[in-house]
Parts: C-alpha cells; structure tokens; sequence
C-alpha cells in the first residue's frame, strides 16, 4: 500500500479546518493539549547616532536543558538588515530565511538594496496571515537610504518602531537597563555598551537566557557582526575533542599472527564492458 | 514577550485603548491615547501610533487587537488609494468608512478590531463614522470607543455642544482623553490628536506630564 501523501500530496501551508472545533473543545476537557516549546531569550536592539545595535544571548533551552550554549540569534537578512529573533527557535529561523531568500530576490530584481520598512511589511503580512501560529518575537534593525531603523514585529503581526527595543522572556530586564540608560544620537561605543549591559541583565535575572552575548552593529559603511562580545564568565575548561595522539597508551607486548585463507570456490562472471 | 494570556479577549497585543472623534464649526478633531498592552498587565509601548492616516484629509483610531487593526488599515489604505485613482477624485469620508465596515463585516469571525473614522471632503464637509466589533457603521456628530470610553460617557454628552470653536473643541477632546486614560489602565501615555479642516490637517501631541489635572490628581 503505497504512502497515503504519493497518491495526493498535501496541500501545503497551515490547515486551519478544525481551528474553530478545537477552539471549542479546549474548554470540555482537562485534557493536556500539546504546547508548542518555547526557547527562552533575551534580545535587544538600539538606534545610536550612526547606525543600529543589536545584541541577543546564545542559549537555545529545551524546557530545562540546554540544548545549545551558542546559538546564533542575530540572523542575516540583507547586507544593510540585520534580524534578532525570540520565541520558537525553528520559526525565527525559517521566517527570517524565508525573508533573506526574498528580499535577496527582490533586489536582484529591482537592482535596488531593500529598505528596512518593506522587509517588517513582509514580515508582518506573513506572521498575520498565520495568526500567532508562527511563534516569532522578531526585531529588525538596518540602515537604508531613508535613515537608521529599529522595528518589532509580535507573533500575532503587531508592529512597533521605537529607537530602543527588547523582545524574548528577558525582555523586562533588558528595558529596565534601556529605559536607564537610553539617549537619542549614542555614540558607538555607548550604544554597545548599553546593549551589553541590557542583555547582561536578561542573561543574570532570566534562567532561560545566558551563555554568552552576540552583537552586530550596522551602519552606512557596513556591518560588524561581533560573535561573542562577550563571553560567559561561567564557560568551562572542558575539551570538546578528545583525540589522543599515536603513542599515548604504552604498548607492553605485541603479537602477530598471521591468518591462513584456503579457496574454497572459484567462479568466473564475464563483465560486459562493450 | 509570549504571554498569551488566556483570559483576555484579544489575543497577542491590545490597544486597550481610548479614541474619540468630535466635529466642530468647519473641521473635526480625531485623537487617541498611546498605550499598547498585553493580557491587561503589561505595557508593551507607551508610544504606539493608533491615529493612522488612510488619505490626505481623512484619518482612523483603532481599537481592539494590534495586529488586526494594523492589518485592517493597510487594506483600507490600499483600497482607498486605488479607489481616490480610479474616480480621479479624493475619497468621501463616507468611503473610507465603508472600506473599513466591509473588511470588519466580512471577517466579524475572525476579526476583534473596530474604527473611528474622521474627515473632510468636499461634499458633506466635516464627518465622524464609527464602525465597531461586529461591523456596524453609524456617523455621528461625536463618538467615543474603546475601553476607556466607558469612563467618560457622562462627560461627554454633558460638555459636546455642536459647532464649537477649533479650540474649544481641542480642549474638549484633551480633556476627555485625559479622564478616560486618568481611570482606565489599558488607556495611557500621551494624547495624539489630528484636527482636520477644509485647508489641510493639524497633528497635535500631548505629553502625559501636560495633560489636564483633575480634583483628585
């Protein structure tokens, strides 16, 4: 019996047929109805006098475990577009590919770089379209020819535009260091600083962030994607490989036996090579 | 932040929200508060923009969920600017109107946004529509909605009086979001108001720590 999918192939996208009935049973029964799994983060971005700042931490976690200590959360989207991502760790990573893939085509297209408004439109008639099924905090930072912008689109397709942003489950911690320490027209260093120290704060007071802090900057002359910025104070001595080299274990005696074949049996198959 | 939370009516980020639309003698004051929350408790900006302009002399507040309402507008922008090419001719506020009471009517299942249109044209002059949850579209002289419009019910039909002044009608509608966000906590920030006339259109900010004070602040 062949796979059900080979005769008739799925359609593809989200099914939403029985939304509208599960919504209904959720209230019936008590029953556990699956969570989709959440990746604890901290991510932050600021608009400083010549460009825009991102930071996020590293840590992936998998309810309680760690599941990756250096993951990378600020996600290429065009060569002036940068894109820090919380929530589901494999939505925010195929939104954000989805987005780059796009945007890359569109400018080979229009011969253009794309500006930082049109990819948070996309984003934003994407996540919409999906109504909170695609679980991706995003915040989008880049420079075009119109100036310096920070923007967060929210799961459901909210979008906001402040010069200072903070998304993911450390976000409160991250404003408050924001909120502090925020003034229009940074200079770099500053900004970096602040972003640091913003992310430094979710990476202490949120167990689901930590591990170390990435952080790109982008301005007109281009982008510094600094990864670590700054590494964990708790990282441990521990090799990642252990290889040994030739010679390592003493050998005390050594015994070479050669094996005796016979033939048994001997057949002769002509090869057509014509 | 992913607080989904369960008992709110709106899901992912609400304007909470207070908007109010009055017309005096040759324009019309539109103004919001700035508070966006999530689940009643936290507030996701202090700043949000819920006076979006869908045409040259014609503006809308929003209320209900962020994310319908934004998706909403950009619709309404777009059918609006396509239908102002086709006539050759700027839109009636009565269209924007309707463009918006289609896209809520239609989508009443999915949808938890509503409207307050406010404008100009030509031909009717100064005009508020309000467009609710499920879709109504009812024009009035003066209209408030969202949450924090329960609080002010009472000042408002006492203090509108038709064909006010430009300023007082400012002042009125000041004074009006400043009650509704003084006891409303989903309403909040600052008082974004537009006013609009025949000659063109006015943005007007308020920031929280100059809003009107009342007895007991």
């Amino acid at each position: 019996m062949a796979l059900s999918n080979v005769l008739h192939a799925p359609a593809a996208g989200f099914n939403f047929d029985h939304a509208a009935r599960n919504a209904e049973l959720e209230g019936l029964f008590d029953a556990q109805i699956p969570k989709p799994v959440k990746t604890g983060t901290t991510i932050a971005g600021v608009v400083f006098k010549d460009g825009v700042v991102l930071g996020a931490d590293t840590r992936a976690t998998s309810s309680e475990i760690v599941a990756d200590k250096m993951c990378s959360k600020i996600h290429y989207i065009a060569p002036n577009i940068y894109c820090c991502g919380a929530g589901t760790a494999a939505d925010t990573e195929k939104t954000t590919e989805l987005l780059s893939s796009n945007l890359t085509i569109f400018s080979l297209n229009s011969g253009r770089n794309p500006r930082v408004v049109m990819a948070v439109n996309i984003l934003q008639e994407m996540l919409y379209r999906y109504h909170g099924q695609i679980g991706a905090s995003l915040i989008l930072g880049g420079v075009d020819c119109t100036g310096n912008h920070l923007y967060t689109v929210g799961p459901y397709g909210s979008v906001n535009t402040m010069p200072y942003l903070a998304m993911g489950s450390g976000d409160l911690a991250a404003l408050g260091i924001l909120e502090d320490g925020y003034k229009p027209d940074l200079e770099l260093d500053k900004a970096k600083e602040l972003v640091r120290a913003a992310i430094h704060a979710g990476v202490m007071n949120d167990l689901a962030s930590g591990n170390n802090i990435d952080i790109c900057v982008l301005t007109r002359e281009g982008v510094d994607h600094i990864r670590p910025y700054q590494v964990s104070q708790y990282k441990d001595k521990r090799k990642t490989k252990y290889k040994y080299g030739a010679g390592t274990t003493a050998v005390l005696t050594e015994k070479v036996v050669p094996v005796k074949l016979e033939v048994v049996e001997e057949t002769v198959q002509r090869m057509d090579t014509a | 932040m992913e607080k989904r939370s369960v008992d709110s009516r709106v899901r992912g980020v609400s304007t909470g929200t207070t908007i109010l639309a009055a017309t005096f003698d040759g324009g019309v004051v539109i103004g919001s508060d700035s508070r966006a929350s999530i689940g009643g408790e936290y507030v996701s900006s202090k700043t949000i923009n819920k006076v979006v302009q869908v045409h040259d002399q014609i503006f809308c507040c929003m209320a209900g969920s962020l994310a319908d309402a934004q998706a909403v507008t950009k619709a309404a922008k777009f059918h609006l600017s396509f239908h102002s090419v086709q006539m050759e001719t700027p839109p009636l506020v009565i269209a924007a109107a309707s463009v918006l009471q289609e896209l809520c009517y239609n989508n009443k299942e999915e949808l938890q946004a509503g409207f307050i249109t406010a404008g100009w044209d030509r031909k009717k002059g100064p005009q508020v529509y309000v467009v609710p949850l499920g879709g109504m579209l009812v024009g009035q002289p003066v209209t408030i909605g969202g949450s924090g419009s329960t609080y002010i019910y009472g000042y408002v039909d006492a203090k509108y009086k038709p064909n006010m002044s430009r300023e007082e009608c400012l002042q009125f509608a000041t004074n009006a979001l400043a009650l509704a966000m003084g006891r409303d906590n989903v309403s909040g920030g600052v008082a974004h108001l537009v006013v609009i006339t025949e000659t063109g259109v006015e943005h007007v900010v308020v920031p929280g720590n100059k809003l009107p004070k009342f007895h007991n602040e």
